[in-house]
């Protein structure tokens, strides 16, 4: 792949690709079952904590 | 002996020997001596595999396996370590420090010159006392968090012990003269083959463990820590990417040249502060925040929020290391952008973190180690902030190459690094060696004073210095000619250049604080000390009422 080939591709299908990952991801979290789950793993790490500390 | 056990040591005691007969082969003086290092560290990692095979052979109840307990030797190991490489890096960055101010204690002696030393200080602070925090703390959470025991522990050990030959060989290489002339990526070739090895190994061992987790959504934290040993592999191996001139020497030439090379090392460079020091220790705020706060943090979406946008913009804004050099244009541009843009982000981490503290604000007051976290994360923010502004175009021709850059760089790292890793370590020395509490909760708060008024006369320091050189460096007289010479620019540096070491020393000061207070901890003493914060007792108010008496002592009741 040449230089010019590899320039265009980042802005154009690879900023587009890049983007969609991207928004994915972040949309992801906003999704209605996150709010539950993201609470669960928030609270995850107080969870039996005699049990797993020390 | 076991079979096992007689193959490893054999292995060991062969790479020992390679060693030797390189030492005696190589015409290169200080390649022999780095090869006799690696000789004795053979050696020694022989003799300790032997004693310890022959140690679990006899059911010896000191390395007895027990699968109940979470696999804490290494984690102990690499918080004595990290106090330990610690106090050597911030030691030596004083010693640099006085050379600029001082240029007589470069001692006209080549081992001690500045060029050599300066490289030892950055490598000792940033990967031997940032690296071992990052390797102890990443072992401590990615157990706790998964509830499973470290995967491979005999890999974990070797991860520690193969990390610290890495530190030692690059650590004598620079004051022996190799270097690749790369920064923060300044070891050679064979050095660079051995962290690739090491650091594989620590990916295993991460990974290991996550896959046979009991937990079944993967913690935050090791998002973070995942990205920081994924994406530092991948940086390291391309920025290295070398030829040696042959197998019996230090010196190697890039595979990459002129302004490619220059682009490669930055995209490394950059990163470096981004998933070194950024995505690794935002993996310790993660865990670690919380869990001295005693609740749970601000947003879990925040956070993942936080993670995908700095893997998504970080790794694009190395180029604005290379402002108006042969670097294309529009890759500056890119740059700048990307780091404007990661401003965001990194906020919304420090507003993440800070926030978790919400209806808890009094433990800023009554808990020094909550006290170190905050100030943190505030400086997390603001050399987050600094870092963009000091990005763009206009900015950096001011900045880039002055003394601001410096300054920058060690609110970041001061701040930051050292403060949220000084948290982690005082929270984690009581529970991993089993004691009530540390030693002294007052000398922590010591430490903080100390190191926070260190910082503030480092950074204030290296700003004014730094901006009074770019003004001066771009002075034009009417005659068009530059107003100062570059020795007048030098020379206006040295008051700036005192105070830096003073500030140094404060912060060097607190560590001492920190020092003391581990060592006593595991020795298993208490201070006999007053506690931090007590509600206040008048016994002379802890009374019933009484009619209420005037000033000249006539009851009111008896007036009316």
């Amino acid at each position: 792949m040449s230089y010019d080939t590899l320039r265009h591709l980042a802005d154009s299908w690879g900023l587009v690709m890049m983007g969609v990952l991207f928004t994915t991801f972040v949309g992801w979290t906003f999704l209605p079952a996150a709010r539950r789950s993201h609470q669960r793993a928030a609270t995850s790490i107080f969870e039996k904590e005699d049990g797993i500390d020390g | 002996m076991d079979d096992t056990v007689l193959a490893t040591v054999g292995a060991w005691l062969l790479a020992g020997f390679l060693a030797l007969v390189a030492a005696v082969l190589t015409a290169d003086h200080a390649f022999a001596i780095q090869m006799g290092i690696v000789a004795a560290a053979a050696m020694c990692a022989a003799i300790a595999s032997a004693s310890r095979g022959s140690r679990v052979l006899a059911g010896h109840a000191g390395v007895a396996v027990r699968s109940d307990r979470y696999y804490d030797d290494v984690i102990r190991w690499g918080v004595i370590a990290t106090v330990f490489w610690g106090v050597v890096g911030f030691l030596v960055g004083i010693v640099v420090a006085s050379q600029l101010a001082f240029p007589l204690l470069n001692l006209n002696f080549e081992y001690t010159t500045f060029g050599r030393l300066r490289p030892l200080h950055t490598s000792a602070v940033i990967f031997a006392f940032g690296g071992n925090a990052l390797i102890a703390t990443s072992f401590y959470v990615v157990q706790r968090t998964c509830r499973a025991r470290l995967a491979f522990p005999a890999l974990a050990r070797f991860v520690f012990w193969g990390y610290q030959l890495f530190i030692v060989l690059a650590a004598t290489g620079y004051i022996l003269g190799i270097t690749e002339g790369r920064e923060y990526a300044e070891p050679e070739w064979y050095v660079d083959i051995w962290l690739t090895v090491v650091w594989v190994s620590y990916l295993a061992v991460f990974v290991g463990t996550i896959i046979k987790r009991s937990e079944p959504h993967i913690y935050v934290a090791n998002w973070f820590y995942l990205g920081f040993i994924i994406t530092v592999a991948m940086l390291h191996v391309v920025n290295n990417l070398s030829l040696p001139v042959t197998l019996l020497g230090s010196k190697s030439y890039s595979l990459f040249s002129g302004v490619q090379d220059a682009l490669t090392q930055w995209w490394y460079g950059h990163n470096a502060v981004g998933f070194f020091l950024t995505a690794g220790f935002l993996g310790m705020m993660y865990y670690f925040v919380p869990k001295q706060a005693e609740r749970p943090i601000y947003s879990y979406r925040l956070s993942i929020i936080h993670f995908w946008s700095l893997i998504f913009l970080y790794i694009w804004a190395g180029p604005h290391h290379l402002h108006y050099t042969a670097l294309p244009d529009w890759a500056q541009t890119l740059g700048m952008v990307f780091s404007v843009m990661l401003w965001m982000p990194s906020w919304g981490g420090m507003i993440n973190g800070l926030m978790t503290l919400n209806g808890a604000w009094d433990k800023v007051r009554t808990d020094p180690i909550i006290r170190m976290m905050v100030f943190a994360l505030a400086f997390y923010g603001m050399s987050t902030f600094e870092g963009p502004m000091m990005s763009v175009k206009s900015v950096n021709s001011l900045s880039h190459y002055t003394n601001w850059t410096i300054g920058h760089v060690h609110s970041g790292a001061l701040g930051w690094n050292g403060m949220i890793t000084f948290g982690a370590i005082y929270y984690m020395v009581p529970r991993l060696w089993g004691r009530e509490r540390l030693y002294s909760l007052r000398m922590v708060n010591w430490h903080f004073w100390c190191a926070t008024l260190g910082i503030v006369l480092y950074a204030a320091s290296m700003w004014v210095a730094g901006i009074t050189q770019g003004l001066m460096w771009r002075e034009y007289g009417d005659d068009g000619y530059l107003v100062y010479s570059f020795a007048e620019v030098v020379a206006a540096m040295h008051p700036y250049y005192v105070i830096r070491i003073g500030g140094g020393l404060l912060y060097f000061t607190g560590a001492l604080f920190m020092v003391w207070n581990v060592w006593m901890t595991i020795a298993g003493k208490l201070r006999n000390e007053a506690s931090m914060s007590s509600a206040p007792y008048d016994p002379e108010r802890d009374r019933p009422a009484t009619p209420f008496t005037s000033a000249k002592g006539g009851a009111i009741a008896a007036a009316e």
